[in-house]
């Protein structure tokens, strides 16, 4: 097992330069100049060239690349254009909002699609069924911006009774929450419903059934256990999904948190912030996703038992190698 | 083997299927009887309504669609049709027990198997989750499997012993009456030996009643005292080993010997039975294998002919029964 768990962060490596390398190219070859701006209108041609080559633009493209590569394997991000900190400690001032938010978000759409999928399926073709399908549907098909703005116009400007914008307490996290969650409720809600309705079908909740159990003993116990490998293969996507939701909700309820520091570095053609802003976020996605991969085994032991078959046969294959 | 009180009597079983495409007819007025210690092999066709009786009989028909529309189902003197839901689930498990066809498909994939077995016996019996483990060990002693493999998981075992899982779950709570639901037809033949072998040798033990629902003639040959041919939701003939194997009288019994190659007679071509069983949702108004019997007359297909006693207990359901009996 940790033999797995150490592979899988070794391929999350490959992953991470892809990433770079498209945010560093997108952004190399992105309109503006960051020195320009910097500068301003009023500065001359031989400053703002001179300022390009303090910043090190003026070199090749692939040499800017592979000196910021360098960087990073010292942990080093770079330097912010605009505030001229280390990217690092910025990343750091705003990480902690993000996080919470995308987690709260995460953990607000398992509580409420999971129990929701597990109704929808126990109860199917029924009223709630129905009522909760078209919610889900609802859900995936309003784009979260757009929700957050209904939710301001509802619950800040009409009722007065929620607070529009900033992160100064729980109040403050419930709009961005919801706005962030929906469509991740509604996608969790229905991967559930199915997922349940399939295991339900099978000959072991029959079975269980036959035991005399009742039938919250039948979905807790035999079929949600069953049902859980498409929901947490769903949830760890969804994580990801609420990730850039969360980028342009603290743009709407104007959150101080990476997602709005990467907005505000996009239109500052501030480089080193953003690509370490889509590097963080891209190390975020891919540890949830090994997360999700490791509770597969938590959650099924044939899975689990193929990660220690795989770890036998390494171990037989460096002991042929010896001989 | 001497025999004494009734376990289950069934009274005019009816089990309809709503379905989109019409009622399913699956079982239409079934009667048996079963007295303590006894097996009764249902066997028929595919589509008979073997397994929908079984279901049945645990009110286990899923519903929508199925419904049980009539009859009785007694159970040591209890009707179970009328029982609340929650009577019967101290019922099934306890009382009753199934075993399923596909071993493969009827345990837990994620749980282990000797959780599996102490979870029925917690569930009735008023034991501590240590002494349910005890007993589910020495439930897989019983079925011959070592007690150290009651932390695996099913996935580990070949699919005999899978079987032999869902028996221990089946006996754990040593029920009066056991419902094999073609308990054989997944495993290979040599399995197919060892675990009759073994629901024998339990059932014996135990003095459990059995209804042994199968297709396999053989099978209820070797381990059955009573045998009800079924046949589009109704039992064509019943009666003792002997009733059925030496004086067969029903035509519909003797298509399926007829389809069996025999060790004693050298024969060129078996005789299968022509035609197809008629569609559950569309049975004809008399009886419904008259389509498809060589002996039918006119009269067959204008009633349903009541089943008549020919010899004590053994029941035939066909108006020309008694020249076929000779």
């Amino acid at each position: 097992m940790g033999r797995y768990i150490l592979k899988r962060i070794l391929a999350t490596i490959p992953v991470l330069l892809c990433v770079t390398f498209v945010i560093f190219t997108l952004m190399h070859f992105t309109d503006g100049d960051p020195a320009r701006l910097i500068l301003g209108d009023t500065a001359s041609e031989a400053e703002v060239l001179a300022m390009r080559s303090e910043m090190g633009l003026d070199k090749p493209f692939l040499e800017q690349y592979f000196r910021y590569l360098g960087g990073l394997l010292h942990g080093d991000l770079g330097i912010s254009y605009m505030t001229k900190m280390p990217v690092s400690s910025e990343i750091m001032n705003r990480l902690p909002v993000t996080a919470r938010l995308a987690f709260l978000s995460c953990l607000f759409a398992i509580c409420v699609g999971v129990p929701a999928g597990i109704i929808s399926a126990v109860r199917q073709y029924s009223l709630l069924d129905n009522v909760l399908t078209v919610l889900a549907l609802l859900g995936i098909t309003m784009p979260n911006f757009w929700l957050a703005l209904m939710l301001i116009l509802f619950f800040s400007v009409s009722l007065g009774i929620l607070p529009a914008s900033g992160l100064y307490g729980p109040l403050y996290y419930i709009m961005p929450i919801i706005s962030i969650s929906a469509a991740s409720v509604a996608t969790i809600t229905r991967m559930t419903r199915s997922s349940m309705l399939e295991v339900i079908r099978s000959d072991y909740i029959r079975t269980a059934r036959a035991k005399g159990l009742s039938e919250r003993e039948v979905i807790f116990r035999h079929a949600l256990k069953n049902a859980l490998i498409p929901i947490l293969t769903i949830v760890g996507i969804q994580f990801a999904s609420g990730l850039s939701g969360a980028v342009v909700n603290e743009q709407v309820f104007a959150i101080p948190g990476i997602g709005k520091m990467m907005i505000d570095a996009i239109k500052n053609r501030n480089y080193p912030l953003v690509e370490g802003g889509v590097l963080v976020i891209a190390v975020m996605c891919c540890l949830v996703n090994l997360a999700v991969d490791l509770m597969y085994a938590v959650a099924d032991p044939r899975i689990k038992m193929q990660y220690t078959k795989a770890k036998r046969k390494d171990t037989q294959d460096a002991g042929e190698s010896e001989e | 083997m001497e025999h004494e009180e009734t376990i289950l009597s069934v009274r005019d079983l009816v089990v309809h299927y709503e379905t989109d495409d019409g009622l399913v007819r699956a079982v239409n007025g079934v009667s048996f009887d079963l007295k303590k210690g006894e097996t009764l092999g249902l066997v028929g066709e595919t589509g008979a309504g073997k397994t929908t009786t079984a279901l049945g009989l645990m009110r286990l028909v899923p519903d929508p669609p199925g419904r049980i529309v009539s009859g009785q189902i007694l159970l040591q003197g209890r009707d179970l049709v009328k029982l609340s839901e929650e009577r019967m689930r101290l019922i099934r498990g306890n009382e009753i027990s199934m075993i399923f066809q596909d071993p493969m498909t009827s345990l837990n994939p994620v749980m282990k198997v000797g959780d599996q077995i102490g979870e029925v016996v917690r569930k009735h019996r008023k034991v501590s989750r240590l002494e349910a483990e005890k007993i589910a060990a020495q439930m897989l002693e019983t079925v011959g499997i070592p007690r150290e493999r009651m932390n695996d998981y099913p996935h580990q075992f070949s699919g005999g012993m899978k079987q032999r899982v869902v028996i221990a779950i089946a006996l754990a709570c040593r029920p009066a009456l056991i419902i094999a639901d073609e308990p054989t037809t997944a495993l290979d033949v040599t399995i197919q030996a060892q675990v009759l072998e073994l629901m024998r040798n339990l059932r014996d033990q135990y003095r459990t009643s059995m209804l042994l629902i199968t297709h396999d003639l053989g099978v209820v040959a070797e381990i059955c005292d009573k045998v009800a041919i079924m046949y589009a939701g109704l039992i064509m003939e019943s009666g003792n080993l002997p009733d059925i194997y030496l004086h067969t009288a029903h035509p519909y019994t003797k298509g399926l010997f007829g389809s069996l190659p025999s060790m004693n007679t050298r024969e060129k071509r078996l005789h299968p039975i022509h035609g197809l069983m008629p569609d559950p949702t569309d049975l004809p108004p008399g009886c419904p294998f008259a389509p498809r019997c060589s002996h039918a007359t006119a009269e067959c297909g204008c009633q349903l002919p009541a089943l008549r006693e020919l010899t004590p207990g053994h029941l035939v359901r066909c108006i020309h029964a008694d020249e076929e009996a000779r």
